[in-house]
C-alpha cells in the first residue's frame, strides 16, 4: 500500500495524514490541483478551478495546525463541490449561462459545513443546466466526459462531481440529487452516492430545481468516505423550514456492521422492465449475493405504483422549477440581454439568451401544468400519485429494512447519444425517481463492471432517516466486490 | 329604477413586527433604499423563507378579535408573476388554506348596529417600491427599492354586505380602530400600512343576484374610499340606466380628477398559477397556542363603548370619541379613577387634550385636579384652560401652579362680602337705579367686583351674593 499516488488516497486516510502530519495540506492540495491541470482538460469536471484559493486554504490549514489547532475531520484535505452550491466570494453558475458571473454574497449551509470541517475548495463542479439533465451535456459550460471512457457522459446532473471523484480531482464532493442526480452519476462513475431522506442536509444555499424533491448529499470513492462526509453536511439548520431536527447518528460507525439477518427486498416492477441491461442485471444480483453470502434475506416486495413515478416526476419538478427560475429576469443579477428596448422585452430576452433547451422545455412543461383550467388534472393529480408512491415504500418496509436495485438501467451511454431524444433521457432515472417522490434516502454503490470496462452501481433504499442501513448494506457490497475507483482517464 | 349598492372591501394591513415575514430584516419605515434587504428578501439564488412567529401570532390575534374561526392547518402558497418589485417572481401568500375564516365586526350607522361579515384573513408578503424617472411610459430608468419585500401583511376580506359608501367609510374605521386596539398594525394610511381596495356592484332593488362587480384600488384614505365608492357608483347606475353594462375590470381612483379609471378587464387578468410553496411547511396552530393568545386580547372599541356609556353615563357619542383611540379612552379611565365628580366634565376635558393626551405629555391627575378644582367652584374655567397649558410648557403639577399663580377662584361668600360692599358703596346710583328696576345692571356690578378682586372672584357666588344684598 505504500506506493499508492497521493490522490487516489482515501477521503478519511487523506484526513488522517493530515492530522497525523505525514503529509502535509500544501502537499496533498497540490497533488490534487496538479491532477486537475492534468485531467480536467480532458474531463472537463470543473466549471471553476480555485488553484490559488486552494492553495492559500491549504497554507492556512498548515499554519493552524503547526499551531496546535484543527478545523475538523476534514481538516486541509481537498473537497469539491457541484456548483450548484452558493459559495461566497465564488462565481456559483449552476452550469447556466444566466448565472455565468454570478457571485453570492453567502455560503450555502453544505458550503459552510464542509468549509468548517476543515476542507479545502478545489473548486466548484460541472452539471447540467440547472441540475436538470442525466448526462451533464445541458451545461453552458460545455459536457464533463466520463474519466473511465471519455467518449462516454458521467451521467448527470452531478456529472462533474462524479467524474471528479472518479478521476482523483478531489477526495469527495457534495452534489444534489432530484430525480437520481447524485446517485445516477456515481453509478455511472463507479463511485458511491447517497441521497439522503427529504429534510437531512439543509438546503440554504442551493440553487433550487425542484424544492419538494432536491436534496444535497455526498459523492465519495468508498462508502465509509461518503459516509463521513454525510455526518459532517447533515443536521438541522434552521434557515430551511424543511429541514428536520433531529441528531445526526454515526454513520460511520454503521459503515462495518454486520448484514446478517438483514431483510433485503427485490422490489419486482424494477426488474420487470424492458430498458434494463443484462450486464446490470447480473452486476446487480452480485451485488445481492454479497448480501445474502453474508446473511442477508431476501424478501420480494412490490411497488405497485412505480410506472406512474416518471410522469409524475415530470410534472411536480417542472412545476416547481418553472417558479424557481422565474427570478432569473435580469433585473438584480445574473445575465441582462442588452439593448432590450422595454422591460417584458429586457426580461424575455434575457431568458431567452440565458437558459438553454432543456431548462426552456421543463419550465414550459411546469408552466402549463400549473395553469388555471389544467392545475388539477396535472399538478394536483401527480401530487395525489406522489401520495401513493410514498405509501408503497411504506408498505414495503414493513417487510424490507432495505431495497435492492438497479441504479440506472444502463452502463454510461455516449455523448450525444440521447441528447436528440428527451424522453430516452428521462428514462435514464427511472429506478431513482420514486425515491426522490416519496422523500427516502437512496445511495448507489459500485457493484462491477461491464464488458466494454464501464462502472455499474446498485441502488439500496431505506426507510427515512434510515441512512445507517444503507451505509451497512453498501459497506457489506463494498467489502465482498472490491472493484477499482480511480479510473484510469485516457485522452 | 332603484338600485341597491353592494361594497365588499379587502384591507391590506401590515402587521407591526419588527422583522419581516421571511427573513430578519427590519420593517422600520424610511430607510434609505434597499437598506432593509439580505439574500432572502431580494430573492438571490437558494435561498429559503423562515416564517416569522410573531405575524403568525398578530393574525391569529386579529382573527380572534373579529370572531373568526382560527385555521388548525394553513398553507402558504405562490402567486407567480413577472414584475421588477418582485425579486422572486412570485408571492408568498395564503390562497386556498388562509388561517382564519368566517368572522365578523358590528358597525354602526344612522344610530343603528349592522353586523359586516369577515370572509377570510390571511398572510402574505408585501413587493417591493419602483421609482421611475421621468413618466412611467418612457421613463429612462426605473429604479427599484426592494426595502418593503417581505414586509409582513395580512389581507381581511369582507363578505358584500356594506350597502352605502357610509358604510364602507364606517367599516374601514372600526377595523382600523380594532388593529390599532391589537396593537398589531399601525394604522397609517400615508405610509401604506392600512390600505384598501373594494368590490363594488349594484343591483335593481329586490333583485337578489349580484350586479357585475368592478374591483376598486388605489383609495389612500377614508375619504378617498367613500369618495372613490360613490363616484363609482354613480358610474355603474348611470351606466346601466343608458342601456349599457357594467364591466368586469379593475379600476383605479383618480383622487385629483375625482373618477375611477379603467385598469384592466377580467380577460387580461393574470393567470397568477399558484401552488403550495415548497420551501414552507404547512402551518399548523394548535389550539393551546390559540387559547394563549385569546388572553392577550384586549376589550374591542364597540364592547369599550358600550361599558363607558353604561360605567360613567357618558353620552354614547362621548364614548364613542374617547373609544376611538384606545389609549384615550384608558386615559379618561384613569382620570375618572382620581376624581369622580361629572365623568361628562372629565370626558370633555380628554377629548379637548387629546392631542397632549395622546403625546403623553398630560398625565391623567392633571385633568382630574382641573376638573374637581372647577367643579368645586377653586377655578374658573378660564383659570384652568391656563393652568393646563401651564402644565404642558412647564411640566409643573397642576396644583403648584395653580397656588402659584394665584389663580385660585374667592368663592367664600363671606370673604366677598367686604368687596360687594365696597362696590355698592361706591355706586350710589347705580343702586338707585337698580332697586328702580333696572336689573340690567347686575352684570355691571359683577363686572365691578371682578376687577376689584383681579378676577379671582367666582362669579357665581358673586351674582348671589350681590343679590342677596341688592334685594
Ligand atoms: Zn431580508
Amino acid at each position: 500500500m505504500a506506493n499508492v499516488p497521493v490522490h487516489e488516497w482515501t477521503l478519511l486516510e487523506a484526513a488522517r495524514k493530515v492530522r497525523e502530519k505525514e503529509i502535509s495540506s500544501r502537499e496533498l492540495t497540490g497533488a490534487i490541483l496538479a491532477r486537475i491541470e492534468a485531467l480536467d482538460p480532458i474531463v472537463h469536471a470543473y466549471v471553476t478551478v480555485l488553484a490559488e484559493g486552494a492553495a492559500a486554504q491549504a497554507a492556512a490549514c498548515d499554519e493552524e495546525q503547526a499551531k496546535g489547532t484543527l478545523r475538523g475531520p476534514f481538516h486541509g484535505v481537498p473537497i469539491g463541490l457541484k456548483d450548484i452550491f452558493c459559495t461566497r466570494g465564488v462565481r456559483t453558475t449552476c452550469g447556466s449561462r444566466i448565472l455565468r458571473d454570478f457571485l453570492p454574497p453567502y455560503d450555502a449551509c453544505v458550503a459552510e459545513r464542509i468549509l468548517a470541517a476543515g476542507a479545502v475548495l478545489t473548486g466548484k463542479h460541472n452539471m447540467d443546466e440547472f441540475a436538470m439533465g442525466s448526462s451533464t451535456e445541458t451545461s453552458f459550460f460545455g459536457p464533463t466526459r466520463n474519466p473511465w471512457d471519455v467518449s462516454r457522459i458521467p451521467g448527470g446532473s452531478s456529472g462533474g462531481t462524479a467524474a471528479a471523484v472518479a478521476a482523483a480531482m478531489c477526495f469527495a464532493g457534495v452534489g444534489t440529487d432530484t430525480g437520481g442526480s447524485i446517485r445516477q452519476p456515481a453509478s455511472l462513475c463507479g463511485v458511491v452516492g447517497v441521497k439522503p431522506t427529504y429534510g437531512r442536509v439543509s438546503r440554504y444555499g442551493m440553487v433550487a430545481f425542484a424544492s419538494s424533491l432536491d436534496q444535497g448529499g455526498p459523492i465519495a470513492r468508498t462508502v465509509a468516505d461518503a459516509a463521513a462526509l454525510l455526518g459532517v453536511i447533515a443536521g438541522y439548520d434552521r434557515r430551511d423550514s424543511t429541514c428536520v431536527d433531529i441528531p445526526v447518528p454515526d454513520y460511520l460507525a454503521a459503515v462495518e456492521r454486520p448484514v446478517k439477518g438483514l431483510r433485503v427486498g427485490l422490489p419486482k416492477e424494477y426488474y420487470e422492465g424492458e430498458g434494463l441491461s443484462p450486464e446490470v442485471r447480473a452486476a446487480v444480483e452480485k451485488a445481492l449475493k454479497a448480501l445474502t453470502d453474508q446473511g442477508a434475506v431476501v424478501v420480494e416486495v412490490s411497488l405497485p405504483h412505480t410506472e406512474y413515478a416518471l410522469s409524475t416526476y415530470y410534472l411536480i419538478a417542472p412545476a416547481e422549477a418553472s417558479s424557481n427560475l422565474a427570478r432569473y429576469d435580469g433585473v438584480r443579477y445574473g445575465h441582462r440581454a442588452e439593448g432590450a428596448s422595454g422591460l417584458i422585452e429586457m426580461m424575455s430576452r434575457t431568458r431567452a439568451e440565458g437558459f438553454g433547451d432543456e431548462v426552456k422545455r421543463r419550465i414550459m412543461i411546469g408552466t402549463y401544468a400549473l395553469s388555471a383550467g389544467y392545475y388539477d388534472a396535472y399538478y394536483g393529480k401527480a401530487q395525489k400519485v406522489r401520495t401513493l408512491i410514498r405509501d408503497d415504500f411504506t408498505k414495503a418496509f414493513e417487510a424490507a429494512d432495505v431495497l435492492l436495485t438497479p441504479t440506472a438501467p444502463t452502463p454510461a451511454f455516449r455523448l450525444g447519444e440521447k441528447t436528440g431524444d428527451p424522453l430516452t433521457m428521462y428514462l435514464s432515472d427511472i429506478y431513482t425517481i420514486p425515491c426522490n417522490l416519496a422523500g427516502i434516502p437512496g445511495i448507489s454503490v459500485p457493484c462491477g463492471f461491464s464488458s466494454e470496462g464501464l462502472p455499474i452501481g446498485a441502488q439500496l433504499l431505506s426507510k427515512p432517516f434510515r441512512e445507517e442501513t444503507l451505509f451497512t448494506a453498501a459497506g457489506a457490497i463494498e467489502r465482498a466486490i472490491p472493484v477499482r475507483r480511480v479510473a484510469p482517464v485516457r485522452g | 329604477m332603484a338600485f341597491e349598492t353592494v361594497i365588499g372591501l379587502e384591507v391590506h394591513a401590515q402587521l407591526s413586527t419588527r422583522s419581516k415575514i421571511f427573513c430578519a430584516c427590519s420593517t422600520a419605515f424610511g430607510a434609505s433604499p434597499n437598506e432593509n434587504t439580505c439574500p432572502v428578501c431580494t430573492g438571490m439564488p437558494g435561498v429559503l423563507p423562515v416564517l416569522n412567529r410573531k405575524a403568525v401570532e398578530f393574525t391569529i390575534r386579529t382573527a380572534l378579535a373579529t370572531s373568526c374561526a382560527v385555521q388548525r392547518r394553513s398553507v402558504f402558497a405562490r402567486k407567480n408573476y413577472f414584475y421588477p418589485d418582485l425579486p422572486k417572481a412570485y408571492q408568498i401568500s395564503q390562497y386556498e388554506l388562509p388561517i382564519a375564516l368566517g368572522g365578523h365586526i358590528d358597525i354602526e350607522v344612522d344610530g343603528g348596529t349592522r353586523r359586516i361579515g369577515i370572509t377570510r384573513i390571511h398572510m402574505e408578503e408585501d413587493a417591493g417600491k419602483l421609482i421611475h424617472e421621468g413618466e412611467f411610459a418612457g421613463a429612462q430608468a426605473s429604479l427599484a427599492d426592494l426595502n418593503r419585500c417581505s414586509v409582513p401583511l395580512m389581507e381581511i376580506v369582507s363578505e358584500p354586505d356594506m350597502r352605502t359608501p357610509e358604510e364602507g367609510g364606517a367599516y374601514l374605521r372600526r377595523l382600523h380602530d380594532v388593529l390599532v386596539y391589537l396593537g398589531v398594525c399601525d394604522g397609517n394610511m400615508e405610509e401604506g400600512s392600512f390600505r384598501c381596495d373594494a368590490n363594488v356592484s349594484v343591483r335593481p332593488v329586490g333583485r337578489e343576484a349580484f350586479g357585475t362587480k368592478v374591483e376598486l384600488k388605489n383609495m389612500n384614505s377614508y375619504r378617498n374610499v367613500e369618495k372613490a365608492l360613490e363616484y363609482e357608483v354613480r358610474r355603474q347606475v348611470e351606466l346601466i340606466e343608458d342601456g349599457g353594462e357594467v364591466v368586469q375590470e379593475t379600476r383605479l381612483w383618480d383622487a385629483n380628477a375625482g373618477v375611477t379609471v379603467s385598469m384592466r378587464r377580467k380577460e387580461e387578468a393574470h393567470d397568477y398559477r399558484y401552488f403550495p410553496d415548497p420551501d414552507l411547511l404547512p402551518l399548523i396552530v394548535d389550539d393551546s397556542w390559540v387559547e394563549e393568545l385569546r388572553g392577550t386580547i384586549p376589550e374591542m372599541p364597540a364592547e369599550k363603548i358600550a361599558r363607558l356609556e353604561a360605567q360613567y353615563g357618558i353620552p354614547r357619542y362621548d364614548a364613542g370619541i374617547l373609544a376611538s383611540t384606545r389609549a384615550l379612552a384608558d386615559f379618561f379611565e384613569a382620570s375618572a379613577a382620581i376624581y369622580g365628580g361629572n365623568p361628562k366634565t372629565t370626558a370633555n376635558e380628554c377629548v379637548h387634550w387629546k392631542d397632549a393626551v395622546l403625546a403623553g405629555t398630560l398625565s391623567p391627575e392633571t385633568i382630574a385636579h382641573a376638573v374637581e378644582d372647577r367643579e368645586r367652584g377653586t377655578i374658573s374655567a378660564t383659570a384652568s384652560k391656563k393652568l393646563v397649558e401651564l402644565v404642558l410648557s412647564t411640566g409643573k403639577p397642576f396644583r403648584t401652579l395653580r397656588d402659584e399663580q394665584g389663580l385660585t377662584q374667592l368663592s367664600d361668600a363671606s370673604a366677598l362680602d367686604l368687596l360687594v360692599d365696597k362696590v355698592l358703596a361706591a355706586s350710589p346710583k347705580e343702586v338707585e337705579a337698580y332697586r328702580a328696576g333696572k336689573e340690567g345692571l347686575l352684570s355691571f356690578f359683577v363686572g365691578q367686583v371682578m376687577k376689584e378682586s383681579r378676577g379671582k372672584a367666582n362669579p357665581k357666588v358673586v351674582r348671589e351674593v350681590l343679590k342677596r344684598k341688592l334685594g
